[in-house]
């Protein structure tokens, strides 16, 4: 497999979570060819993987290890340095630990924890269209912008250990970080591929220039 | 900053689109599919699709169209979210966490679930249990009536004894994250919203709320966000039958001061 070659698909992990629709239209539009994993082993014929979700944190933690995806994933995020897209709930699981449900650790490939948004004044979910704020404090493998609008829907985010691994914030009440990467890992707390022009854009920069 | 959100509703009733007045009197004006280069262009923040076809009428009227069954509307689904980069959610005839499970999986973001949460309100906590409470939206269908607001189901034909207030806390205490309020006497006049219920149930419950039924003017929707604190507004007719209604709602809104995402065409 030649990870340059963009006609080689990029793998969109299915764990019976998530409106893989969604993504896998996107991928069509961008003229990007992409194919549902089912089994870890396939992970390896992916030029890139996207993990998408939306469930609850535990919930996606539980069909990843039934289905025996955790250490495969791992293995091709850590080892194999293959381009790692998490959306929205697949963004969570990058970290340590979730605290949904009942609790659950995380893929442990970007340090951090994922919390709750506090209830009071503000409502929960966070529901709509809210703006970025790329950190200036690193250099950025994708061309962001300050200012433009993603779509979100969530009640939990990501809470990072080292605010070095924050690419971009957004602000709910606080500051959280809607955008996260390390190395060949990238993780969005929106839905690019619900995000009009903005989200298409920035899932092509991903295949362009990550991949 | 988050965004108000201004929201198309699009009535599906045997597979085609219609305008409904008071949630009776329905006029087909469209084909979802068809509807869908006008869609893209309108670059909304969000669609709602709404399926109101009532048990057992389309083989009695509407044989021709051979809209049947969930299927079909499964196929409508489908085939709009391939061309719409935006959230969609869908509602209408959700009785188990099956047929819920199956919109998401035809490309609905979110479901709307009113009658079949009414009849059995754990529905409600299994939703919101597999796909997250974001995805588990309310609807609720309120009637101001001489003696105050009265909430409905069943497609507006059967009243309950729960105020609108008291089902929606129930419903947020039971998974629901978000709240679709529909004003069945406003629906299609073009009169206003009901102001009083939207703040009435916006300020209750801790979720956002989508108020729906009577938007008659752009300034309408300002209205309904500078009197009550819900999150969003909906309206179907007047962006169905009014030149360039989305784009000129959104640019209203924004002139007012009222924060909202800026319109955009889809390259």
């Amino acid at each position: 497999m030649n990870r340059n070659d963009l006609r080689a698909p990029v793998g969109i992990v299915d764990y019976g979570l998530g409106n893989l629709q969604s993504v896998l239209n996107a991928c069509e539009r961008l003229q990007q060819p992409a194919v549902l994993i089912q089994d870890p082993a396939d992970l390896a014929t992916a030029r890139a993987i996207i993990l998408p979700g939306v469930a609850a944190f535990d919930h996606g933690m539980r069909s990843l290890h039934s289905r025996g995806f955790v250490e495969p994933l791992r293995r091709a995020a850590l080892c194999d340095k293959k381009p790692f897209l998490g959306l929205c709930l697949g963004m969570q699981l990058l970290a340590d630990w979730g605290s949904e449900g009942q609790g659950a650790a995380g893929l442990g490939l970007i340090p951090g924890t994922v919390e709750r948004f506090a209830e009071g004044s503000l409502r929960v979910p966070h529901i709509g269209w809210n703006d970025i704020h790329v950190n200036p404090g690193r250099a950025c493998p994708l061309p962001l912008r300050d200012g433009v609008d993603f779509y979100f829907v969530h009640s939990y985010y990501f809470k990072p250990q080292n605010e070095a691994d924050v690419l971009a914030w957004t602000d709910y009440g606080i500051r959280f970080a809607s955008i996260i990467g390390r190395d060949n890992i990238v993780g969005c707390q929106f839905h690019p591929e619900k995000s009009h022009q903005a989200g298409i854009e920035l899932m092509a920069t991903f295949f362009g220039s990550l991949c | 900053m988050l965004k108000k959100r201004l929201i198309p509703v699009l009535y599906l009733r045997n597979g085609l689109i219609v305008r409904s007045q008071e949630f009776h009197d329905f006029r087909e004006f469209g084909n979802p599919i068809n509807q869908l280069e006008r869609l893209n262009d309108w670059n909304s923040d969000e669609l709602i699709y709404v399926d109101i076809t009532r048990e057992g009428e389309h083989d009695l009227k509407r044989d021709d169209l051979k809209v049947k069954s969930q299927s079909d509307i499964l196929d409508i689904l489908r085939a709009i979210s391939k061309h719409c980069f935006m959230p969609l959610t869908f509602g209408g005839r959700i009785f188990n966490v099956e047929q819920a499970a199956a919109f998401i999986a035809n490309g609905a973001d979110k479901v709307i679930v009113n009658t079949g949460a009414y009849r059995s309100p754990s529905l409600i906590t299994q939703i919101a249990d597999r796909f997250g409470s974001q995805a588990m939206v309310l609807g609720i269908d309120v009637k101001r009536e001489a003696g105050g607001h009265r909430v409905y189901v069943n497609q507006g034909h059967e009243p309950i004894a729960l105020s609108a207030v008291a089902w929606a806390q129930r419903a947020v205490a039971l998974g629901a994250g978000e709240i679709f309020l529909n004003s069945i006497d406003r629906d299609g006049t073009g009169n206003g919203f009901d102001l009083e219920i939207i703040a009435a149930v916006a300020s209750a419950v801790p979720v956002p709320v989508i108020a729906c039924g009577g938007a008659g003017a752009f300034s309408d929707f300002q209205e309904v966000f500078e009197h009550t604190t819900a999150s969003a507004v909906a309206a179907g007719n007047i962006f169905n039958f009014t030149e360039n209604a989305y784009v000129r709602a959104k640019k209203e809104l924004s002139e007012a001061g009222c924060p909202v995402r800026p319109f955009t065409r889809f390259k």
